[in-house]
């Protein structure tokens, strides 16, 4: 089978951006209204919600640590979020998923503040188009906050990936499915602190080096978006007559 | 070196100061900086960092007059949401006036699920659950009125500087309002108009609670609204 070719001679990638250009990125703070913090992400095609709920007692009693607070998450992509039909019962990816955003955002949060009580966080896609574990976890940091869970910072979260021997930022579907390699990358960007790594496929060190390079300076753009979106959800808050 | 505006808007993460101050409220040193840890207006007072928060639950502290919803009962308490992450104890020496004999009689003929009451917290240490009273003068379970929710954030707010704000919707309502420091208020009126204008102006200053000048606008709203009503504000 011919592999198709995601870079053109001139390298632009499938969608006609550069090797470390981001898709546009939308976020919105506080839609849902029956859950304490809620937000939702656009990154190119892929979008999702994400709802908080919490700090709350737990239950079953007999999970509840006695001098932190667990953070329960849960992954989850729509039946339709996917060309073919995705059964809506957890798959073997999605819990794996929802371990890796639940470990990616507990470093972030003051866990000890809360003992014995639970953060439940639901990430829900509703379109996917790659990258979808780190748009779930920057929105879900933003629904943190709107919950006014005490947080040590942000998380911010892209992927990296190569690509006919090219590394790309912000993975799209196919540059997932026909790339060579992938690398999700979460990090607190004013600590900079990494949260999450892993990696598909093979790298050399000298590409590692340079993906962890182009991931963090993605990581500070969606950062800066972040805090953007906060800022002036707040503000309308507070200037609303 | 502060790296702030006072009342600033400020995301977790923020990096407020370097150098020689103090973390007050929602504020986290770290090698001699100091972050917000909320969304929040900072503040700088005396050189302590605060961060006033914009969104949170209720944290319990011990004398706090909270408004709590009863959800469950066992032989001895009754267990009470206070909108905390912990659920809050009711112990029945701490809500009935006489001695109980608990084996005999059901302490549901006194307080049942679903019945508000008015507390005060004895105890907590985020080690233990808070633990509640209701013997004291105007505490009690919650017979007649009505009862909101607002965010908790938004209390000092509803009472305003001094109480400013609440003994004016009391004096130009002659409603009976108690805010709860976990975000419910409780207004018992002679009618139920007087209530609804109430929780109308409540609702007004929950949104608008950042704003100044917010006394005046909810003193006009409730005249305005007295006028429709076609009632003289002499009558209180």
């Amino acid at each position: 089978m011919e592999r198709k070719k995601l870079i053109s001679d001139d390298g632009r990638r499938l969608d006609g951006r550069r090797f470390d250009e981001i898709r546009p990125i939308k976020f919105k703070i506080g839609i849902l209204k029956n859950a304490d913090g809620s937000a939702y992400i656009e990154l190119g095609k892929t979008k999702v919600i994400v709802g908080v709920y919490g700090p709350r007692e737990l239950h079953p009693k007999h999970l509840a640590v006695p001098d932190r607070c667990i953070i329960q998450a849960r992954y989850h992509m729509a039946p339709f979020s996917v060309k073919e039909r995705k059964s809506p019962a957890p798959s073997r990816r999605e819990i794996e998923l929802s371990k890796v955003i639940r470990e990616a955002l507990e470093p972030a949060i003051f866990v000890e503040l809360f003992p014995r009580t639970t953060i439940d966080i639901f990430a829900e896609v509703i379109q996917a188009d790659g990258s979808t574990r780190c748009a779930a976890i920057s929105a879900a940091s933003l629904a943190l906050a709107d919950a006014g869970i005490p947080m040590r910072d942000l998380v911010a979260s892209i992927a990296v990936a190569k690509v006919d021997n090219q590394l790309v930022l912000d993975v799209m579907d196919e540059e997932d499915k026909y790339g060579l390699s992938d690398m999700p990358i979460a990090m607190m960007p004013s600590k900079n602190v990494i949260t999450l790594l892993q990696m598909d496929g093979m790298l050399t060190c000298e590409e590692f080096k340079k993906s962890l390079e182009l991931a963090k300076k993605g990581c500070m753009e969606i950062y800066k978006k972040q805090k953007e979106a906060l800022e002036s959800y707040f503000k309308n808050i507070k200037e609303e007559k | 070196m502060i790296y702030f505006s006072q009342r600033q808007i400020v995301v977790p993460g923020y990096m407020l100061a370097e150098g020689n101050y103090e973390a007050g409220r929602n504020v986290y040193k770290e090698e001699n900086r100091f972050y917000a840890t909320v969304i929040g207006l900072a503040e700088l007072k005396d050189k302590i960092i605060n961060v006033i928060p914009l969104r949170g639950c209720y944290i319990p502290s011990v004398g706090d007059v909270v408004i709590g919803k009863v959800i469950d009962i066992t032989t001895t308490a009754w267990i009470v949401d206070i909108r905390s992450p912990w659920n809050a104890f009711l112990f029945v020496k701490d809500f009935l006036s006489k001695p109980l004999n608990v084996i005999k009689e059901d302490i549901r003929n006194y307080l049942d699920i679903g019945e508000l009451i008015i507390a005060k917290v004895t105890s907590f240490d985020r080690t233990k659950n808070p633990t509640l009273t209701t013997k004291e003068h105007g505490l009690g379970k919650i017979e007649r009125g009505t009862v909101i929710e607002v965010d908790p954030t938004r209390v000092p707010r509803i009472i305003g500087k001094k109480g400013s704000m609440i003994n004016m919707l009391k004096k130009e309502t002659g409603c009976q309002i108690h805010v709860g420091q976990n975000g419910r208020v409780w207004i018992s009126g002679k009618n139920r108009e007087d209530e609804i204008l109430v929780v109308e102006a409540i609702k007004k200053i929950e949104s608008e609670a950042h704003t100044t000048g917010l006394t005046d606008r909810v003193y006009n709203l409730i005249t305005k609204r007295r006028v429709s009503n076609g009632k003289e504000k002499t009558n209180i």
